[in-house]
């Protein structure tokens, strides 16, 4: 499988997914304006609350493919981020007390200059989290000790595993993915990570392989325990339930398989409005490969920069400008109002 | 205007407008129903592949659909529910053959 922007798919076109989106090309939906459900429960416009997370997207480029990424990321996407740019983000990084650093990608660990901006950040004091898909751990002989490079730094690793079965996992990762996966976790276990006792912090994330919206977090974490402690003698420290945002390859997806209708149905109907009050997004700030700024990831990856008036780019970083702005929202974002909520750190309520 | 089929999949989101005929035993009923699938003794995902065995017992479409998405929901695979669709199979097959002994009896009751 290769990228939408490699097949040239008409998707790759976040415009495109932005009109599809909207309802213009979708018959028959007549789903209310996200903004206008924001209004109804006294949240437009949508203003942060306070600047916890700089949630830095090192690269597109990636190891894998996933069917359901809304990133389009690849072995075939070449965008990564410079040193120069990360040093930007870590000039703004010094102005503030933002306690967390949480680097994604792609696979974060291929850019070249990944161990260095944590180094940087960890000498700033301040916690880096890793979105690490686990295989990369895997792929290569020159990222085996990325296990002890991560418990040196006291870094917390987040890796999606969809679920505790090989065909669950493999229909939304790849072919051999979750035997690769299972691999890695054992691997950062012998690190620490996971172990109860040790302060290295391995979470799981769970976000369905299909066009449904998870289930309980609580229940959820005890099956993965249950099966992977049993079946694999693998330990990890918590389940975080995702819902899938209908965007880029996940939206390609619905689109296909026909359940776009369904899944956004599913999706309005379950607005929460006390999942509404606590997205991440009035907590975060999301900086591009290019050093642009967004509210989220997903903005990102539509390419719906931050506020006009807000600084648009990391090297006139403002943390008062930016904490006065107001997010940007669109139709995707019913994803992380869904139910018990979603959002990088798992359900919100 | 005549219907093509008796059962409509769009029907099942209007399952709570029961209640407009008879509101307080139709809440009562969701009230309960809300109640039992709740996390309890059972978790809720055995509720679900319980749920969806029942709904091959009873051969419901409604529920068939429900209660495939509310498991693969609540983290089960497909072996699961492929096996939770086996024990309704085994269930009430077994239901029928149970009753040859019925038949025995009586068969024996009857011959010399």
């Amino acid at each position: 499988m290769k990228s939408l922007q490699a097949r040239h798919a008409p998707l790759a076109d976040t415009g495109y997914q932005l009109t599809v989106l909207s309802q213009a090309e979708v018959a028959g939906a007549h789903w209310p304006l996200f903004a206008h459900k924001l209004r109804e429960t006294g949240l437009l416009p949508l203003r942060p609350t306070s600047l916890e997370v700089m949630q830095i997207n090192v690269g597109k480029m990636c190891n894998q493919t996933c069917r359901h990424c809304h990133v389009d990321a690849g072995p075939d996407r070449t965008e990564i981020m410079t040193r120069a740019t990360m040093q930007l983000c870590l000039d703004a990084l010094a102005q503030t007390n933002i306690p967390v650093v949480d680097l994604t990608g792609g696979a974060p660990e291929m850019n070249p200059d990944f161990r260095w901006l944590v180094e940087q950040i960890s000498a700033l004091g301040r916690q880096v989290i890793v979105r690490c898909n686990l295989t990369i751990i895997v792929a290569n002989p020159k990222y085996h000790d990325l296990p002890t490079f991560f418990a040196w730094h006291g870094v917390r690793v987040v890796s999606s595993l969809p679920h505790f079965s090989a065909s669950r996992t493999d229909a939304q990762r790849g072919e051999g993915v979750f035997g690769r996966s299972i691999r890695a976790l054992q691997m950062l276990n012998e690190a620490g990570y996971g172990v109860a006792g040790s302060g290295l912090v391995l979470d799981l994330v769970f976000n369905p392989s299909g066009a449904f919206l998870p289930g309980s977090q609580v229940g959820l974490e005890r099956d993965f325990k249950q099966r992977l402690l049993r079946e694999h003698g693998v330990v990890f420290n918590s389940l975080l339930t995702i819902t899938n945002l209908p965007v880029s390859r996940f939206l390609e997806y619905l689109l296909e398989s026909g359940n776009y209708d369904g899944y956004m149905q599913k999706l309005v109907d379950a607005y929460n409005p006390a999942a509404a009050a606590n997205v991440m997004c009035r907590s975060t700030l999301s900086i591009g490969w290019d050093g642009l700024l967004y509210d989220c990831d997903f903005n990102q990856m539509l390419d719906l920069p931050v506020e006009a008036r807000a600084p648009q780019h990391i090297r006139d970083f403002n943390e008062a400008a930016l904490t006065d702005r107001a997010i940007v929202v669109n139709q995707h974002c019913y994803g992380c109002t869904a139910g018990a909520g979603s959002s990088c750190g798992g359900a919100t309520t | 205007m005549e219907k093509s089929t008796y059962y409509n999949p769009a029907d099942l989101a209007k399952f709570g407008n029961i209640t407009e005929w008879q509101a307080e035993m139709g809440s009562k009923f969701f009230a309960y129903y809300g109640e039992v699938f709740k996390e309890g003794a059972l978790s809720e995902r055995e509720k679900a592949l319980i749920a969806l065995a029942v709904a091959h017992a009873v051969q419901c479409p409604y529920c068939i659909d429900a209660y495939t998405t509310d498991s693969l929901q609540k983290g089960a695979d497909e072996a699961q529910m492929m096996e939770a669709v086996h024990v309704a199979a085994a269930i009430k097959g077994g239901a029928v053959l149970v009753h040859g002994v019925q038949m025995m009896n009586k068969a024996k009751d009857l011959s010399m």
